[in-house]
């Protein structure tokens, strides 16, 4: 029997799982002891092989619905993109990417796009996922690996402080190190407005008004510094800009925050000086980061961590829980608007030269920075003639969905990969098929940044190819004519070995990671930057990568949520995940049950008439959408939350953008409620 | 626009900040009477007490503020301010974010003590401490009760004299001030309910009873008085404070007033929150951000908080067609009182250990509606649906719960595993992947396998 060991194709925790293939061909999902999972896996994880041979998947490409051959779409793809690029400009073409992609996908993406497109149009969905903890950590740490240590220390945290962060069902094996810090006798405290299984499990659950974890962290603060819980010597030899920092939360007393946030004094109190018992962690998630303000929340909280020197300090930090399957690699190599890989900036000259060198171009032919993955799908039709995505579903993902769908569906011209019919595929004019993570090689980054390897057990079936082979054909065809014969690899390894040189003297650094050491290694953690030096599981131990060592502290103020409630919609939605189903559901749907809904407090439900199952129009200035009433007094009576893995929630949700990070509002925004 | 802002307290420093964050090229300049840059009045209690340093409770302005310049006079015909030494400055609009100064009653001997309301005032207290063991707080409001608790946490004995039947008698019913007299008692802090002062020294005070009463220190806390001199003075219209309207403008509409010194309606605040929605509203309309923003006042909520107080009071206590819902617990020293009027918190007083204290302020604060279940309010979240999934026996629970949520994972699941022959953990691991998840269901699962074996699914 045919068997490996890989990854889980979900979340970043990237659970290690053996695949083997049964005689009657039928793929089994068997446990595997890896340093993350130790052998653990959820539903979604034990079920992940039953995507691979299921009806709905695409065997071939279609061409406006009709099944077509490989050459055919690739010709048209090719005439269509060389036909708008010639009536409009290069950039009338862009791609949009995804943070499921592995290392080598997302790389050659970044490429593709730069040098056989030659568009600055290219983002991806990460952008609504990452971007603000990853802006936020690269200003004050100048570096952003999700989590600065490996998981393991969390089990050995005096203290863990959880922000927006539901992994008992996001990725329920995360929890095991939650279950053991607290059979440790540590304190756990969870933030979180909905009272989850995360937040039950905890010591103590902070319950806060949706928006004002901002005001939370410039609250936790005013204490340190009030109850002298500083780390004045730390601040002194490892911060800068604590002065300014100090003195921006004197406006943060604790009965002000109380009354923003709704968070009792005294567990304000409790929480700051459980902060200074011994080794505590400070963790942010989305629901912390999903927000207009979300940079400045998780500067926040990190100014937080460095007033009470816990970065770098063994088994303390800061850190944030990256959502998607290779979402920290997927944010490091290139298919960020303004970025080249290796986390270099695209509009710094000596990463374009350096980029420029391995590509074998000339660094003015690389593109300028895009835009913002929302601001890029607003163009769509007018600036934007044609988009190519990868990876990603949009049409359920992005916020005011319903415009966004629009925009799509204005396109002269849409390709994307999938391996089902997402409803952004739905749209498309071709839809090509490629393999799933059980037929393909590659390397992916989990939430430590440690890189691991998915394996193939299989070949793809017949018909479907891989979305390096279609950056590479489409690379190729594209490029014809182009005399420096720039290459595009379809062989994963090979893309691998151009990866490490592209990352080479880049923040992150994969120039000593080979796959054999991943193998050998349990994975690799960068930056690595020699095959004969060791990985780094914790950074920051003695200096951060900032130009003169030390960690920045920026002050931040709080301010209101973009769509603060009023008479017409009175209530806050805020959306995220259940734990049987994946980001925009295109592949958990098809495996596990489970349906849209709506949660609402009992109270709520009593006041409005609605029962349990009572079906609702939920309605926002954006859109609606119908979900049956769930009634749960884990929620606030003020708020509501629907799960964002169906299409019509994100209808609902809000655009409104953080100014650094550009990720949008989804945490809240007004509703109002009807019965259907 | 020439924006002048007389006065650098809570309130013209909140409004340069606010005016500096929408537009940073506003032309804003303010004018302060103390030395010291803006600083956060709330928090002198807390550098009472020892826990701030004075240089800590800093406000961020947003302006280049003048410290030390008391203005003498409003020209308003030339739309400019005379200030000490002489110097005027015209301005476009002005606002008077004056504050309030502490008010000491008439008696015989007072106006030699110290009083409780600036950095400065701080600063003198602060230096009489040294050596001293005792201390009289004039006046059992929120303001002595703050420099009481400040004083009493610097390890001095207090005792604080209060002419009313009961303390912050304007937020607190009766049982309120017992049980806080009792929590105050334990902190070193003495209370000496209807006591009238009637003439004082720098250290003594002599009582209507006859009573002399003598310490280390006195401090003078009765409250404030709007600062309304330089307005009244300008031939604005004044009456207990500087009268606003809606758009917080004074009689001259080049002029508005912000903070302890404004008067809205009635009502003049003294409270912080207020203030800082003032300035809010003002910077939008000046900053065109918003020209004709008005302003609601927020509810009023007082807040003592210092280690071993934790008091809330808010909204009126008159209880004439309102639900009328208490707990008390004199020994803990906890106490929770709500009125309820159509669903809504009418108002409050909560004292002591209330986990709930936080919803209340909010329900308040925003005019939410009630829990159905008025208990979650006054015993706080243990009603609040956040007990977990513990089930004591086995045997009580259905066939139909979900032991394993990760792999949803039922107790029937289980007991039919047991049925099938499978007795041993592992096994039922296998085939039904309970555990395999966050693993917290394991000691359940346990469970509930020991209880098979014992042969009570039989």
């Amino acid at each position: 029997m045919n068997t490996v060991a890989t990854h889980c194709p979900y979340c970043a925790l990237q659970c290690g799982m053996m695949l083997s293939e049964r005689p009657d061909g039928g793929v089994e999902v068997g446990p595997r002891d890896f340093p993350t999972n130790r052998g653990g896996l959820c539903q979604k994880g034990w079920t992940a092989a039953e995507l691979l041979d299921h009806p709905e998947r695409l065997t071939a490409p279609l061409i406006g619905g009709r099944e077509a051959t490989w050459d055919e779409a690739y010709s048209l793809i090719v005439s269509k993109i060389l036909d708008i690029q010639r009536e409009h400009s290069k950039d009338a073409v862009a791609v949009f990417g995804g943070g499921g992609l592995t290392n080598e996908k997302v790389y050659s993406l970044g490429k593709f796009a730069r040098v056989a497109l030659g568009t600055k149009h290219i983002d991806y969905n990460g952008r609504f996922c990452m971007s603000s903890a990853a802006a936020a950590a690269n200003k004050a740490f100048g570096l952003d690996r999700g989590l600065p240590f490996p998981l393991a220390d969390l089990a050995e945290a005096d203290t863990l402080v959880l922000v927006g962060a539901n992994v008992a069902e996001t990725m329920p094996p995360f929890a095991r190190y939650l279950t053991e810090q607290r059979a440790n006798g540590g304190t756990q405290i969870v933030v979180d407005p909905r009272a989850t299984p995360t937040a039950r499990n905890a010591t103590l659950h902070l319950q806060p008004t949706p928006g004002t974890d901002l005001a939370l962290a410039l609250g936790l603060l005013h204490i340190v510094i009030a109850e002298g819980l500083a780390d004045e010597s730390y601040v002194e030899s490892r911060t800068a800009g604590w002065a300014a920092v100090r003195a921006s939360v004197a406006g943060y007393w604790p009965a002000r925050v109380e009354r923003l946030t709704g968070i009792p004094v005294a567990d304000l109190e409790f929480t700051a000086r459980a902060l200074k018992r011994g080794k505590a962690i400070i963790l942010t998630a989305r629901g912390a980061e999903q927000h207009s303000k979300g940079v400045d929340t998780v500067t926040a909280f990190i100014n937080l961590a460095l007033a009470l020197g816990l970065p770098g300090s063994p088994g303390s930090g800061f850190g944030t829980l990256t959502g998607q399957g290779n979402g920290q690699g997927g944010r490091e190599h290139g298919q960020k608007a303004d970025q080249l890989p290796g986390y270099r900036r695209i509009d710094d000259p000596a990463a374009r030269a350096h980029m420029a060198a391995i590509w074998g171009i000339d660094a003015a032919e690389i593109p300028g920075p895009g835009i913002s993955a929302y601001e890029m799908l607003d163009l769509l039709g007018t600036q934007i003639k044609a988009l190519m995505v990868f990876g990603s579903n949009p049409v359920v993902s992005a916020p005011n969905a319903r415009h966004i769908a629009g925009r799509l569906a204005s396109l002269d011209f849409l390709v994307v990969c999938d391996f089902v019919l997402s409803e952004t595929a739905a749209l498309a004019h071709v839809v090509l098929p490629v393999a799933q993570w059980a037929e393909e090689d590659g390397t992916m980054t989990n939430l430590e940044g440690r890189v691991i390897r998915r394996r193939a057990l299989r070949k793809p079936p017949p018909g479907i190819g891989t979305d390096l082979a279609v950056m590479a054909e489409l690379g190729a065809r594209l490029s014809h004519g182009n005399k420096n014969g720039v290459r595009f690899d379809s062989a994963p390894h090979i893309v691998f070995e151009e990866l490490r040189r592209a990352t080479a003297g880049g923040v992150a650094d994969y120039a000593g990671v080979t796959w054999e050491r991943v193998d050998a290694e349990d994975g690799v953690f960068w930056p690595c930057p020699a095959a004969d030096r060791a990985g780094t599981p914790r950074l920051f131990d003695t200096s951060f990568p900032t130009p003169d060592g030390r960690a920045r502290m920026f002050p931040v103020e709080h301010r209101p949520v973009a769509e603060e409630v009023d008479a017409e919609f009175p209530l806050y939605l805020t959306t995220g995940r259940v734990l049987s189903q994946y980001q925009s559901g295109a592949q958990t749907r098809r495996i596990l049950p489970g349906g849209v809904f709506l949660e609402l407090h009992p109270d709520l439900a009593s006041r409005m008439g609605f029962d349990e199952g009572t079906p609702i129009r939920v309605i926002s200035r954006r859109g609606e959408m119908l979900a049956p009433a769930r009634l749960s007094p884990a929620i606030r009576p003020d708020t509501v939350f629907a799960p964002f893995h169906y299409p019509g929630v994100n209808e609902l949700t809000s655009p409104a953008l953080d100014p650094i990070s550009r990720m949008p509002e989804f945490k809240v925004c007004a509703v109002r409620l009807e019965r259907a | 626009m020439r924006i002048l802002i007389v006065g650098n307290g809570m309130a013209g420093a909140r409004l340069a900040s606010d005016l500096s964050s929408l537009d940073t090229r506003a032309d804003v300049m303010v004018l302060g009477a103390e030395q010291h840059p803006a600083y956060n009045r709330i928090l002198l209690s807390s550098v009472l007490a020892g826990k701030h340093r004075p240089h800590d409770i800093g406000l961020v302005g947003g302006a280049k503020a003048r410290l030390g310049v008391t203005v003498t006079a409003i020209d308003r015909a030339a739309q400019a301010v005379t200030t000490e030494s002489g110097e005027r400055i015209g301005y476009d609009h002005l606002i008077l974010a004056t504050g309030s100064r502490a008010l000491v009653p008439p008696l015989p001997g007072l106006d030699k003590a110290i009083t409780f309301r600036t950095l400065d005032d701080c600063h003198r207290i602060l230096g009489q401490i040294d050596g001293a063991s005792t201390a009289l707080v004039l006046g059992g409001g929120l303001l002595g009760l703050e420099a009481a608790r400040g004083l009493a946490g610097r390890g001095l004995k207090v005792d604080v004299v209060h002419a009313v039947g009961h303390l912050m008698e304007r937020q607190l019913d009766s049982n309120a001030s017992r049980v806080l007299e009792r929590t105050l008692t334990e902190l070193g802090i003495t209370v000496h309910l209807n006591a009238s002062a009637v003439r004082a020294g720098a250290d003594w005070l002599e009582l209507a009873d006859g009573r002399v009463m003598r310490a280390d220190l006195l401090v003078v806390a009765c409250g404030v008085r709007p600062e309304i001199g330089l307005a009244t003075e300008a031939g604005l219209k004044v009456e207990r404070g500087i009268v606003i309207d809606e758009r917080l403008r004074t009689s001259d509409r080049r002029i508005s007033a912000i903070g302890d010194c404004a008067q809205v309606g009635s009502e003049v605040s003294g409270l912080v929150a207020p203030a800082w929605e003032q300035a809010r509203v003002v910077a939008r309309q000046l900053t065109g951000a918003e020209p004709l923003a008005v302003y609601t006042p927020p509810a009023p909520v007082t807040r003592l908080k210092a280690s071993g107080i934790d008091l809330a009071a808010m909204g009126s206590l008159q209880a004439e067609g309102a639900e009328d819902l208490s707990f008390q617990d004199i020994s803990s020293g906890t106490y929770a009182r709500l009125l309820i009027k159509n669903e809504r918190v009418a108002g409050a007083v909560m004292l002591g250990d209330n986990p709930s204290v936080g919803k209340v302020i909010q329900l308040f604060d925003r005019k939410l509606p009630v829990p159905l279940d008025r208990r979650a309010l006054l015993l706080g979240r243990s009603l609040d649906g956040s007990s977990s999934v513990e089930v004591d026996s086995p045997a009580l629970m259905p066939d139909a719960a979900t032991v394993c949520q990760c792999n949803s994972v039922t107790k029937g699941a289980l007991v039919n595993c047991w049925r099938d022959g499978r007795r041993v953990l592992a096994e039922v691991v296998e085939r039904t992947r309970v555990t395999t998840g966050c693993g917290s269901c394991r000691d359940t699962v346990e469970g509930i396998m020991n209880w098979l074996a014992r042969g009570e699914a039989a």
